[in-house]
């Protein structure tokens, strides 16, 4: 039976964490995901979980002990923001390559430098090809629900790969907001036991781990692990369902917002898709035809799934709150522009820089945006490819 | 303490067959390690010759389970997997007793793998990790360390004609681990195998980390005949440039006195590394290496309480 209750996105992940009741949890604090650690530190103290939690010196150290954890057999979680993923960075291809199910809340914050410690896409962005499945939250609500999917699909034995589970650095991780929650009943037999096939612990079974791999097999090991990425859609795409079939809150790859019939739309992640659903209700009054597109998932990329949802689409702006700094644009633009190149009528697509070092966004700047929009799709011209949104220039 | 002939029959964990070079110092270490050992025992292993030579896929020399996922990680790694032992084991989801070992060179351990090492240690995992000390980055093709001593010709600190091998002294990480105030802290050396076993034993035993520091030639970098290896060994012991000792539960305790000190030039002249140091030139090198020498070997010995 889910409760309603008003929880800080940090603290959804903590509560659901709680309820996961890891066996093994290594973290290290970072700003603005600390709250988690410090909430679940407490459920520790007083003895609400059974897990093994292990305060490590650094990141690098959180997730090689989360692997170590993982590796040895136990269901196994962290958490971190921006510097702290950086740090992460060498041991998240290499939890993906050893194929270990761990999941991890990424509360998403700006890379430095500058040093800067609110929200934009850049530290997660960054590590969007490091192997992981990545899953993105608009709010307290999709944290939750996510966490507890992210928990099945990490461990289905046709994936077994990584799942990061995304919120915006303070927008989301620290605003009280109603949500539902099931209870511990519920979660305990969602996720189930963990009882992994081959595990380090297992003495009579001694296995080597991490052994050196050259061109005879490398290639091969690499090629399987992109297989599991292939293989996850199906199962993202089951456990959504059997979520909403038990809950009633129903997931897709990606939500579309209005998209229907609409001619001008952006493709916005996270919080900021909460920001623009406002935006498009005004527009919408006044008798434009907007609408919005917000990813999910990001890791698997659902490319063919996305170009059928904006194939009718005019005029795109894809969002990106993280810079290339290639010369043109953000991440998701090259991605969402390349799933529509094989359509038979193109749209066309922007792009938007946005809110870095969290630069706050407002429902007009996402009107102001869906107006040059309308004068592209009016005009059938547009100045440039990409753009900066509420920079000073 | 076993003898000698019951260690031999003890089934090995590093089985023969690996591809560590013939004469290599860090084999002996790990194999003497293991054998102290009464339960099953798993592995982490940082990058370095140990990890790449002992497992070129699909073969593996390793008869318990073993793992690397990285060069400067092996003391977080082995705490996460006893961590993981721990809940599990508390759970009533294993019921076996298992001790937890990790491995790195000096370079995963004095240099990038510090930090770490020095946070499994304050966390009081139950482990031991083990340095097996060559005193340069073998695996990479012998670049100075932490470890490196003083005056030693290697690729990055090569002894030229301005300037004659690694200019500062090594860093003494046995004495920073004992600042840690685990159980255990020793340091030992293959060829004095009773000593080291009997360290080993007791570092698995003593119930929290425990940290071994083992001198492990490698005749590549160091420069002399493989079969040389235990006897240059046994030179850095009886020189006290590797003083035997321990320190459990904050009690300092020489292991090994030897009966007539060497002088530190009969483990220098064995080696290739310090050729360059017998000039005329640069003996007040060698002087210099012989008065941190003797300095340290007499602290060590008003330290401890016990002589043997």
């Amino acid at each position: 039976m889910a409760n309603r209750t008003a929880l800080t996105g940090n603290d959804a992940v903590a509560a659901c964490m709680r309820q996961i009741n890891p066996d093994v949890v290594a973290a290290y604090p970072i700003t603005p995901s600390t709250d988690i650690v410090q909430s679940f530190a407490q459920f520790v103290a007083d003895g609400l979980v059974k897990t093994n939690l292990v305060t490590v010196e650094s990141e690098h150290s959180a997730m090689s002990a989360t692997i170590g954890a993982s590796q040895a057999g136990a269901r196994s979680m962290t958490a971190t923001s921006s510097q702290g993923l950086a740090l992460m960075w060498e041991m998240l291809y290499i939890a993906a390559s050893l194929r270990l199910p761990i999941v991890m809340p990424v509360v998403n914050r700006a890379l430095s430098g500058p040093i800067n410690i609110h929200c934009d896409h850049s530290d997660s962005m960054g590590a969007r090809d490091s192997g992981w499945i990545q899953i993105y939250c608009e709010n307290a609500q999709e944290v939750y629900d996510n966490l507890l999917q992210a928990v099945r699909i990490a461990e289905h034995p046709d994936v077994l790969l990584p799942v990061m589970v995304c919120q915006d650095g303070f927008i989301t991780s620290h605003a009280l907001e109603n949500l539902f929650t099931e209870d511990d009943e519920f979660v305990r037999q969602w996720v189930g036991e963990y009882k992994p096939d081959r595990y380090l612990l297992d003495v009579d079974k001694p296995m080597t781990i991490g052994a050196l791999d050259l061109q005879d097999f490398y290639f091969e090991h690499k090629r399987s692990q992109a297989e599991a990425m292939r293989n996850a859609p199906a199962v993202i795409a089951k456990v959504a369902e059997e979520f909403g079939a038990k809950t009633g809150r129903k997931y897709g790859f990606f939500e579309e917002y209005k998209l229907d019939d609409a001619e001008i739309a952006i493709v916005v992640l996270n919080s900021t898709a909460g920001t623009a659903r406002p935006a498009v209700d005004a527009l919408r009054k006044d008798g434009i035809k907007a609408g919005f597109l917000k990813p999910r998932v990001f890791r698997p990329f659902p490319h063919e799934m996305i170009a059928q949802a904006l194939k009718h689409v005019k005029v795109i702006a894809v969002m990106d709150r993280a810079d290339g700094f290639n010369g043109i644009g953000g991440p998701m633009f090259f991605e969402i522009r390349s799933s529509l190149y094989d359509l038979p009528k193109r749209p066309v697509v922007l792009n938007y820089v946005y809110g870095l070092g969290g630069r706050d966004v407002t429902t007009n700047d996402i009107k102001a945006v869906y107006n040059d929009l309308a004068q592209v799709a009016k005009t059938g011209k547009h100045d440039t490819l990409a753009s900066y949104l509420g920079v000073r220039e | 303490m076993a003898s000698l002939k019951e260690l031999s029959r003890k089934p090995d964990v590093l089985a023969p067959g690996h591809r560590l070079c013939a004469g290599c110092g860090a084999a002996p270490v790990v194999r003497q390690i293991l054998m102290a050992s009464d339960k099953p025992v798993v592995i982490a292993n940082a990058t370095g010759c140990l990890e790449v030579s002992t497992t070129v896929f699909p073969y593996t020399a390793w008869e318990a389970p073993w793992m690397h996922s990285a060069f400067e990680n092996a003391a977080a790694t082995i705490s996460g997997i006893e961590a993981a032992y721990e809940s599990l084991k508390r759970q009533g989801k294993i019921d076996q007793e298992i001790n937890f070992v990790a491995f790195g060179g000096d370079g995963g351990t004095y240099d990038i793998g510090l930090q770490s090492l020095s946070g499994a240690m304050e966390r009081g995992h139950r482990i031991v990790y083990v340095c097996y000390d060559n005193g340069a980055y073998m695996n990479t093709g012998i670049q100075r360390s932490s470890a490196t001593p003083k005056g030693a010709d290697t690729t990055t600190s090569p002894a030229g004609s301005v300037v004659p091998g690694k200019p500062m002294p090594r860093k003494d990480l046995t004495s920073i681990m004992v600042a840690h105030g685990i159980p255990y802290v020793a340091q030992v050396s293959a060829s004095h195998w009773n000593d080291l076993v009997t360290k080993a034993k007791k570092a698995f035993d003593c119930g929290g980390p425990a940290f071994i520091n083992a001198l492990a030639s490698c005749n590549r970098g160091w420069r002399h005949l493989p079969e040389d290896s235990i006897a240059i060994a046994r030179l850095g012991v009886e020189t006290c440039y590797w003083p035997l000792y321990e320190v459990s539960e904050g009690k300092v305790r020489v292991t090994y006195k030897p009966r007539n000190k060497k002088p530190l030039v009969e483990f220098l002249k064995a080696q290739g590394r310090f050729r360059h140091l017998f000039t005329p030139e640069n003996e007040h090198i060698i002087e210099e290496m012989q008065a941190e020498v003797d300095k340290k070997w007499e602290g060590l010995l008003k330290k401890s309480e016990e002589l043997a």
